[in-house]
């Protein structure tokens, strides 16, 4: 067993003792369990699987953010998270279809990489939704 | 003496502010509660991020690897002024803006610019020959997180391109309903980490030896944007709620005021009427008194 928080610009989102966690590392997905050595990673869009207390298991959709790992501690710091059971699929396609559009919309500044990931966060949120 | 008419007069639209007065007074308590929930809310991500970070330079034996620590020859600088857009708020804006002139009281004109926040330091600051490079309104008291990011994305540019070398931030601490704190920052270049931190804290790390992925720099390059934009959120939040907690109190004594000036209205009223009655009476009793000769 060990704490994890979720934490979001909005509010903490989870926070709890629990079993182990697996989360979305920018070099490939990382499990974390009880006794982990000291880490610091940053986190790509992806999706998080937490087993609880009561070895339930729980998922959902994250995007940027940062892990933390220290003296049985796990802090999990990004932009945003969602239950995967929350996720809406019509707003997630909504999302893509909007960037699409706009990427090939040739007038006035756009910022292809902040659109590029808004796509790739929306896709990673269908993603999940569907798996689950 | 002022004629019952007239004293009536001016009850009435004494009576019609106190109304304005109450009602802004409320409006002020709600959004007050609004911007200090927004205050909780990202309290614990900013002191996460924080400690990430001081946990993140201190394995990186202090070597501070993003150009946003660069300390450069300060050459010109930059002062964002937080004030809010709309009045009514008591001394909130003329507080902050005598701090803002004592900052730049001894500053040469060519070496430093403005960027404004709220539309009380532009009606001030338009008018007198600063360089104004941008200003952000319209927030409504609401913190706006899109139009905050703007604001963060062009501070950082301007620093990384080197229009700047160094970046203050103007705004008020909140404190309680009643109570600010002007406070002056510097925002960029980042200087000290540790500020929030408490003893535990203190004892707690440096004991860690951190795996990194994929390596210290990588992850200052992700982390430093968010902490700039998390300190400027932080910022806006407090301003906003300060500004809300200063006008739900001067809206208050405003009304309190009303309250006690209908009250001495009403008294003159009152006299005002007697005496009339006394008056008339009199002529009355005497026109009598002619009468009977």
């Amino acid at each position: 067993m060990f704490n994890l928080s979720i934490v979001t610009p909005e509010k903490i989102f989870y926070e709890n003792e629990v079993a182990s966690l697996i989360a979305p590392g920018i070099e490939g997905y990382l499990g974390i369990l009880t006794n982990h050595a000291p880490l610091i990673t940053a986190i790509t869009p992806g999706k998080v699987t937490v087993k609880n207390e009561s070895e339930e298991i729980i998922t959902m959709s994250v995007s940027e953010g940062f892990l933390e790992v220290s003296a049985n501690t796990a802090t999990l710091l990004v932009d945003a998270v969602e239950y995967a059971s929350d996720i809406d699929l019509d707003r997630a396609k909504e999302a893509i279809e909007r960037a699409t559009r706009r990427m090939s919309d040739k007038a006035g500044s756009i910022d292809i990489p902040r659109l590029r990931k808004a796509v790739e966060r929306a896709k990673n949120r269908l993603r999940i939704a569907s798996d689950d | 003496m002022p004629t019952l008419r007239e004293v009536k007069k001016r009850i009435r639209s004494t009576i019609s502010t106190r109304q304005i007065t109450k009602a802004m007074e409320m409006v002020a308590a709600a959004k007050l509660r609004k911007a200090q929930m927004r205050i909780m809310q990202v309290r614990p991500y900013s002191e996460k991020l924080t400690t990430i970070l001081s946990h993140l330079s201190e394995a990186a034996s202090g070597e501070l690897v993003h150009p946003f620590f660069e300390k450069r020859e300060v050459k010109k600088r930059t002062l964002v002024l937080v004030t809010s857009d709309r009045g009514f708020c008591g001394s909130f804006n003329s507080n902050l803006i005598r701090k803002a002139n004592k900052w730049l009281g001894d500053q040469n004109r060519d070496d430093v610019e403005l960027i404004l926040v709220g539309k009380k330091g532009l009606d001030f600051y338009k008018r007198r020959q600063w360089n104004i490079v941008e200003t952000f309104q319209d927030w409504s008291g609401n913190l706006d997180y899109t139009k905050a990011r703007n604001l963060v994305d062009m501070l950082t540019k301007r620093f990384l391109d080197g229009e700047t070398d160094e970046i203050s931030v103007i705004y008020t601490q909140f404190l309680s309903t009643a109570r600010y704190k002007i406070c002056d920052v510097p925002y960029l270049p980042v200087d000290s980490l540790d500020e929030e931190h408490n003893e535990d804290e203190e004892k707690q790390k440096s004991n860690f030896d951190y795996i990194f992925e994929p390596s210290p720099e990588a992850i200052f390059k992700d982390i430093m944007p968010k902490y700039a934009l998390t300190k400027m959120i932080t910022a806006l939040a407090d301003s906003f709620a300060s500004e809300h907690g200063t006008r739900m109190m001067a809206m208050g004594s405003a009304t309190k005021n009303a309250g006690e000036m209908i009250d001495a209205l009403t008294l003159q009223y009152n006299k005002a009427r007697q005496a009339a009655i006394t008056k008339e009476l009199l002529e009355i009793v005497s026109g009598a008194e002619a009468l009977k000769g």
